[in-house]
C-alpha cells in the first residue's frame, strides 16, 4: 500500500491499566491501518476497549507499548511517552473530536463555540470556515443562540462544526449519537457521511449502534481489547432520506 | 473569532450570584484599602498644611505655657505663662532669624456664648509682622487695625460667623467690660486662625493687664539654617521652651499612630479575606468545569492557554471589584472623614481623606496584584487537567 495514502498505522498497540497489582489490558496488541478518506466504525460491547482504542489513535493518551504513525510520521514507538503539551500539538494539527455529550460551552453562542478552537490555534486558510460549516450543517440561522436554546441534534451539529473549523485530517467521533433519538442519530451520521464523501475526511466513529456502524465503509469490532475487521465495504447504508443541508 | 478575554468574561456570568458576592468582597477590601491610604495621605497633608499655615517654624514661650489655641481654650485660658517683651530683641539679633512676631494669647469666658457660656480666644498681635509671617491671610471684609493702641478687632472667619458680627459691629469682652470695634473679618483659612479674634498687641497688653509681656514669639529662620541646632541655641535663653512645628507634627502623628496601625491591620485582614474568597470562587469554578477544561484541551488549548483563561477570569473579578471599591471610597469619603474625625483625639482642619489619581492607580494596581496572586493556584491547577481524565470524569 502507498504510504502516502495511510492516515493511521498502528502496530501492536497495547494499553494496560493497573488496578492495584492487577494488570487489565484495555487494548491488547491491536494493529490496523486506516487510509486517508476512510470512514471507519468501531463497534463492540461496553468494556471491550473501543473508547480506549480511539483515545490512543486520537493521541488523547499514551499507549503502554506499540507504535503509532500518523500520515507516515512516527508518534509513539519503543515505549516513548509524550507530554501533554506534545500531545496537544499533535491533536490540534491533525484531529477533530466529537463526543456523546457534545461539551459545548453554555455561556458562548453557537458561533462562538464553533470559533473557539481558533482562539487557541489557527491553521492557514480557515477564514470564514465557521460560517461555511454552519451553513453546510444547516445551523447558520442558529448562530447567535446559546447551546441551551437548541436541540440535542443541533448541539451535535455545532460540535461537529467546532471539530471541523480548523480543517482536521481525521475526525474522531466517540458515540456521537449516544444521546440522540433515532431520527437525529441518522441525521448526524448522514452529516458525517457527507463530510467523508465531499471533503475526503478520514472519520473514525465508535458506536454501539450496529445499524449506524454500517454507514461506514469499514467496520471493526472490538472484543476483550482485540480488534477484528468484520466488514470491508459492507452493505453500506447511505442516509439519503435525510438532507445534510437541513436540520 | 472570540478572544480569551471574552470567554473568561462570559464564564463569570455562569454563576452570577457567586461572582457578585466575590466582587462585593473585593470591592469592600478595595474600599477599605483606598480609604485607609487616602486617610494616611490626607491626614498628613492637612497636618502639614495646618502647620505651614502657622507661618513660623519655631515658637518660643515661657516654660509650661500651652502653645496651641485649642489647648488654651480647653484649659479655659488658665495656665498661660508670660515672657518679657524684651526677648523679641534678644532673638531678633541672632543671625539665623529672618523674622519674628510676638503674640499675647488670652482666653475669656463669655457667659452669653452658647447655652452655658463659652471661651473666646484673643490674640494680641502686631499686624505688620504677623501678616508677613502669614501671607496667605486674606480679608473677607475690612482691614487690619489703624494703630497699635486702637480698640479694634479683626475676627477669624468662624469667630465672626459664631458671634454674628460684621465690620463696624462692636464686640464686648465681658470680664473686662471693654468694647472693640470690628474692623476686619478674615477669609476662611482652614486653620485655628478661623476661630480667633485678633486685637493690637499693645491694646491686649493693656486690657489683659500684661504690660510688656507676651506669651509666644513666632520665629521664621533663614533658608538653609539647621533648625535643630538653632533650637538648642534658643534653649540657652532663661525659662523658655522652644517648640518646633516639626516636633508638634511628630507628637500628633504619634498620637494617631496606634489608630493607624489598627486600621491598617483591619485593611490587611479584609484583603486576605478577599483573596481567600477569590481563590475559593475560581477553584470552585475550575472544579465545576473540569470536563469543559479537558475539552478545551482536546480542541487545541495548550496548558498555558487554560492558565491564561483562568487568570483572566480572576483579573476581571479583581479589576471590576477594585474599580467598584474605589468608586465607593470616593462617594463615601466625606462619611469616612466624619467617622474618622469623630474617632481621633485630634484631627487637622483640612480634608482627612485625600484620594488622588496616584492613590487610585496604586490601589487598582495593588488589587490587580492580589488578583494575579490569587489566580495563580487555580490557574495552575486548571492548566494541569488532562483531557482524558476530564472526559472520563462524572463532574460537569
Amino acid at each position: 500500500m502507498n504510504q502516502n495514502m495511510l492516515a493511521i498505522e498502528a502496530e501492536n498497540l497495547t494499553k494496560v491499566y493497573l488496578r492495584g497489582s492487577e494488570e487489565i489490558p484495555a487494548v491488547n496488541d491491536v494493529s490496523l491501518r486506516i487510509n486517508k478518506g476512510d470512514f471507519i466504525s468501531i463497534i463492540g460491547p461496553s468494556g471491550s476497549g473501543k473508547t480506549t482504542l480511539i483515545n490512543l489513535l486520537g493521541c488523547l493518551d499514551n499507549p503502554t507499548s506499540g507504535e503509532l504513525c500518523l500520515a507516515g510520521r512516527s508518534i509513539f514507538n519503543k515505549g516513548k511517552r509524550l507530554s501533554e503539551r506534545e500531545l496537544t500539538k499533535i491533536r490540534r494539527e491533525i484531529y477533530g473530536y466529537i463526543f456523546q455529550n457534545f461539551y459545548l460551552i453554555p455561556t458562548l453562542t453557537v458561533m462562538e463555540n464553533v470559533t473557539l478552537p481558533l482562539t487557541f490555534y489557527r491553521k492557514p486558510d480557515t477564514e470564514n470556515e465557521a460560517v461555511k460549516l454552519l451553513r453546510l450543517l444547516g445551523m447558520e440561522h442558529r448562530k447567535d443562540h446559546l447551546p441551551g436554546q437548541i436541540s440535542g441534534g443541533e448541539m451535535q451539529r455545532v460540535a461537529i462544526a467546532r471539530a471541523m473549523v480548523n480543517k482536521p485530517e481525521i475526525l474522531l467521533a466517540d458515540e456521537p449519537t449516544g444521546n440522540l433519538d433515532t431520527k437525529r442519530s441518522a441525521e448526524i451520521v448522514q452529516v458525517l457521511q457527507e463530510l467523508n464523501r465531499k471533503a475526503q475526511l478520514t472519520i473514525i466513529m465508535v458506536t454501539h449502534n450496529q445499524e449506524l456502524a454500517r454507514c461506514a465503509n469499514r467496520m471493526f469490532e472490538m472484543r476483550d481489547g482485540r480488534i477484528c475487521q468484520i466488514a470491508c465495504e459492507p452493505e453500506r447504508i447511505y442516509c439519503n432520506d435525510a438532507s445534510a443541508d437541513s436540520p | 473569532m472570540i478572544t480569551k478575554f471574552q470567554v473568561a468574561y462570559k464564564n463569570l456570568h455562569r454563576k452570577r450570584v457567586r461572582s457578585l458576592l466575590t466582587l462585593i468582597g473585593i470591592a469592600l477590601s478595595a474600599w477599605v484599602l483606598v480609604s485607609l491610604l487616602g486617610f494616611n495621605h490626607g491626614y498628613e497633608t492637612s497636618l502639614n498644611k495646618d502647620i505651614d499655615n502657622m507661618g513660623f517654624q519655631l515658637m518660643i514661650m515661657a516654660k509650661g505655657c500651652p502653645y496651641e489655641a485649642a489647648t488654651m481654650m480647653l484649659k479655659g485660658g488658665t495656665g498661660l505663662k508670660y515672657m518679657k517683651e524684651s526677648i523679641i530683641n534678644d532673638v531678633a539679633k541672632e543671625p539665623e532669624v529672618e523674622k519674628t512676631t510676638p503674640i499675647l494669647m488670652a482666653a475669656v469666658f463669655d457667659p452669653n456664648k452658647g447655652e452655658s457660656g463659652g471661651v473666646a480666644g484673643y490674640f494680641g498681635i502686631e499686624p505688620k509682622s504677623f501678616s508677613e509671617m502669614k501671607p496667605f491671610l486674606k480679608f473677607r471684609q475690612g482691614r487690619w487695625f489703624t494703630d497699635e493702641n486702637a480698640f479694634e478687632a479683626v475676627m477669624g472667619y468662624e469667630a465672626a460667623e459664631l458671634e454674628q458680627r460684621e465690620v463696624g459691629d462692636m464686640i464686648l469682652i465681658p470680664e473686662k467690660n471693654v468694647q472693640f470695634k470690628v474692623v476686619g473679618i478674615l477669609a476662611r483659612t482652614g486653620t485655628q486662625d478661623d476661630g480667633t479674634i485678633f486685637v493690637p498687641l499693645k491694646t491686649a497688653q493693656k486690657v489683659f493687664g500684661k504690660p510688656d509681656e507676651i506669651t509666644t514669639l513666632g520665629i521664621k529662620v533663614k533658608k538653609g539654617i539647621d533648625s535643630t541646632r538653632f533650637e538648642d541655641k534658643m534653649y540657652q535663653l532663661p525659662d523658655v521652651q522652644v517648640v518646633s512645628l516639626a516636633q508638634v507634627k511628630q507628637t500628633i502623628m504619634q498620637l494617631i499612630s496606634t489608630a493607624k496601625v489598627m486600621v491598617l491591620s483591619i485593611a490587611l485582614i479584609a484583603i486576605l479575606i478577599a483573596m481567600v474568597g477569590v481563590i475559593n470562587t475560581i477553584l470552585m469554578s475550575v472544579h465545576e468545569r473540569f470536563q469543559e477544561i479537558g475539552i478545551l484541551k482536546t480542541i487545541g488549548a495548550m496548558p498555558g492557554d487554560v492558565f491564561k483563561l483562568i487568570w483572566i477570569e480572576t483579573l476581571i473579578l479583581c479589576a471590576i471589584g477594585g474599580i467598584l471599591g474605589i468608586g465607593l471610597a470616593l462617594i463615601l469619603s466625606k462619611v469616612t472623614e466624619v467617622v474618622i474625625r469623630h474617632l481621633l483625639p485630634y484631627s487637622p482642619s483640612g480634608g482627612l481623606v485625600l484620594i488622588d489619581l496616584k492613590l487610585i492607580l496604586f490601589t487598582l494596581a495593588a488589587v490587580l496584584c492580589i488578583g494575579l496572586l490569587s489566580g495563580l493556584y487555580p490557574a495552575w491547577k486548571a492548566g494541569r487537567i488532562r483531557p482524558l481524565e476530564a472526559i472520563r470524569s462524572e463532574i460537569g
